[in-house]
């Protein structure tokens, strides 16, 4: 268990590092990055570019440039008073990244959370559904929505709903966002909308997967044995098909999550509105700021392997044959 | 006399398909008595599978259709309700499957579907059942049963698995026990281990066992009773010690010839039946071995009927040939020598 999480901490580290790099000299390489001739304004002279080179650093080793970058990102995380300088800020707006990033968690977790029950829910109702009507009406029917609910564009998707649900008929706010702590009520109904857009392309999706996977297990020997000792229908679909069927989708699940919640809902914060760590992003890379980009594709890197280590923890639960002797 | 247990009356299995209306079943008759085991044997294909599965209504589905009666101690199986068949299943009638290997859940305890089975049936206590399922592994022969019973089915060996089946199969005290090949897909000193734990258990229960085999070497060793199934039909019906020593139809003394032999002259190449059975969905016309038998002549567009052909009442085959000529032929039929013309 220890060396378990040893193992997965220091990959993490090494993961970190190799994003965090890699996103650097993608900056470094890309045309009309050079943050200080961006940072001068209009109609700058070699002078003023000149001192943002000196006093930000750009003119030093790219590794150096790196090393300092780093170390901002680190400083923001610790307590303690910082000295201007010694903290990640935004090129733009010259903004503490991390604090702003800080500032979007509520809102891209309310979001994330509250989409992640209605998908996994539905997921599992559409795929289970489906699999036990297959070849009927109900299941093509079924099978129709889920191939439109993965193939509607999220952007588009929201602009529709907010037209038709928001401003049409103003049965729901048109976007923002407002924190649970203040009113929860509001908090909710502010959500619905973004809820449901952010979830349906995972619908679709997870009932698709889980549907084929519970097909198959239908066919598998042990459902076979199970039926053969009498066990009745409801009992070999819950306890034989879907729990073997659901391990696969813990996987899919552990991802996909752990990609929303580091800034992958980009989309549905954007047309929502939602103030979240994807809306930051969405903003940063429109600057091609690479400070909150670092800062975000970090936070974001962080969650996929820390919930890829959760996976991998799961599945050694569920299904024996994983674990460690 | 024994109490009959099970009697299975012309029973016909057909599945609609895309491709048309195969008939998996094809009249199929045979009775079986307490303590007794019989033995079905034929190819793939043959039909003895789904006859197995029939009897405990495995196959029902909206495109199979039956005819005939599968009688259990008089009650009618084929009619009755899913809910009352529930109650046979695993209880009266038990079933054992040829691959060990995916027969068992991989995500629960052996334990636990051995317990399983049992409060499926019965009104027992979690750990009434769990001490019972230590008990049947133990009969079984796996060692350390205490301690086995909490392993997952990867932690066993495939002989181990096929005896952890066979102790989920007699968890309530089946009246029949159906093996649907058990030993297929064991090693051949594990074969002889577990036929030898099948046959010690049937006399301990005092079960009646259906033992369903492609190789004529598995039910040579425990069977009563012998049926060769071919293309959904019984071809030949006999005690075994009739089957061996006078076998009536030329697709048994296919399957005999088959069978490599220590005490005879090794051949330079081990006797085999010529062709594929045929498609079921398009059977040959009258005898359906006739495309295939290095015997047939003018009489096999016709179908025989099973009947008792030979002075041994209660051995039943469908061949023209008459008695003498089978009585002639077979011998170089067994030994590989006659073929198709």
């Amino acid at each position: 268990m220890t060396a378990f999480i040893m193992r997965r901490l220091i990959g993490m580290v090494a993961v970190l590092f190799a994003v965090s790099v890699l996103v650097f000299i993608v900056f470094i390489l890309l045309p009309g990055g050079d943050p200080a001739e961006r940072m001068a304004g209009k109609n700058p002279t070699p002078e003023n570019i000149h001192n943002i080179r000196e006093k930000w650093g750009f003119d030093k080793p790219f590794y150096v440039q790196y090393a300092r970058m780093m170390q901002k990102a680190l400083n923001g995380l610790t307590p303690g008073p910082h000295s201007e300088y010694d903290i990640l800020r935004s090129f733009d707006t010259r903004q503490d990244v991390v604090h702003e990033i800080v500032k979007g968690i509520p809102a891209t977790m309310s979001l994330c959370i509250g989409a992640a029950i209605i998908w996994l829910f539905f997921g599992i109702v559409v795929g289970v559904v489906s699999a036990v009507t297959a070849g009927t009406v109900s299941d093509r029917l079924i099978t129709i929505l889920a191939l439109v609910g993965i193939s509607m564009p999220v952007f588009w998707l929201g602009i529709v709903l907010r037209f038709f649900f928001a401003e049409t008929n103003t049965w729901f706010p048109d976007g923002g966002y407002v924190p649970l702590t203040s009113d929860p009520t509001q908090w909710f109904y502010h959500l619905l909308l973004p809820w449901f857009c952010l979830a349906v392309l995972f619908i679709g999706f997870y009932g698709r997967v889980l549907r084929s996977n519970m097909l198959d297990s239908m066919g598998e020997d042990y459902v076979r044995t199970a039926r053969a000792k009498g066990l009745p229908p409801r009992a070999v679909l819950q306890r034989h098909v879907l729990r073997n069927s659901l391990i696969p989708i813990v996987t899919l699940f552990g991802l996909d999550f752990a990609a929303v919640l580091g800034g992958g809902a980009i989309l549905t914060e954007t047309v929502f509105d939602l103030k979240g760590v994807g809306w930051y992003a969405a903003q940063s890379v429109g600057g091609l700021d690479l400070p909150p980009i670092m800062g975000v594709t970090l936070y974001g890197a962080f969650f996929i392997v820390f919930f890829s280590a959760v996976v991998d923890f799961l599945y050694a639960y569920l299904d024996p044959r994983v674990r460690p002797a | 006399m024994a109490e009959r247990l099970l009697e299975v009356k012309g029973l016909k299995v057909r599945f609609t398909t895309e491709d048309g209306v195969v008939r998996a079943v094809d009249d199929v008759s045979f009775e079986l008595d307490r303590g007794k085991v019989l033995g079905v044997v034929g190819e793939s294909g043959s039909g003895k599978s789904v006859t197995a599965m029939t009897i405990l209504g495995l196959t029902r589905d909206k495109n199979t259709a039956f005819e005939g009666e599968v009688l259990y101690r008089g009650e009618n199986l084929l009619a009755l309700p899913e809910a009352r068949l529930r109650e046979v299943r695993g209880n009266e009638i038990a079933m054992i499957f040829q691959d060990p290997m995916t027969s068992l859940n991989p995500v629960y305890t052996v334990g636990d579907q051995i317990v399983e089975a049992i409060t499926t049936h019965e009104q027992a206590s979690k750990q009434e059942a769990k001490r019972r399922a230590v008990e049947l592994l133990r009969q079984v022969g796996i060692p350390n049963p205490q301690e086995r019973v909490d392993d997952y089915p990867h932690q066993f060996s495939g002989g181990m698995r096929q005896r952890a089946m066979i102790a989920m199969a007699l968890s309530c005290n089946p009246d029949v026990l159906i093996a649907d090949e058990p030993t297929t897909a064991l090693d051949v000193t594990i074969q002889a281990q577990i036929l030898e734990l099948l046959d010690r258990l049937r006399a301990d229960f005092d079960s009646a066992v259906i033992l369903i085999t492609h190789d004529l070497g598995v039910v040579a060793e425990v069977a009563d009773e012998i049926a060769v199934m071919y293309a959904g039909r019984i071809v030949e019906r006999a005690s075994k010690r009739q089957l061996f020593y006078d076998p009536q139809h030329p697709y048994t003394w296919g399957l005999l010839g088959s069978i490599p032999r220590l005490d005879r002259p090794k051949p330079k190449k081990l006797a085999s039946i010529e062709g594929m059975p045929p498609s079921l969905i398009n059977l040959p016309q009258g005898c359906r071995f006739r495309p295939r038998c290095p015997h047939s002549f003018e009489k096999c567009f016709e179908e025989p009927d099973l009947t008792n052909r030979v002075e041994e009442r209660g051995h039943l085959d469908r061949c023209w040939l008459s008695v003498e000529e089978k009585r002639m032929r077979r011998t170089q039929t067994i030994a590989g020598e006659a073929r198709v013309a």
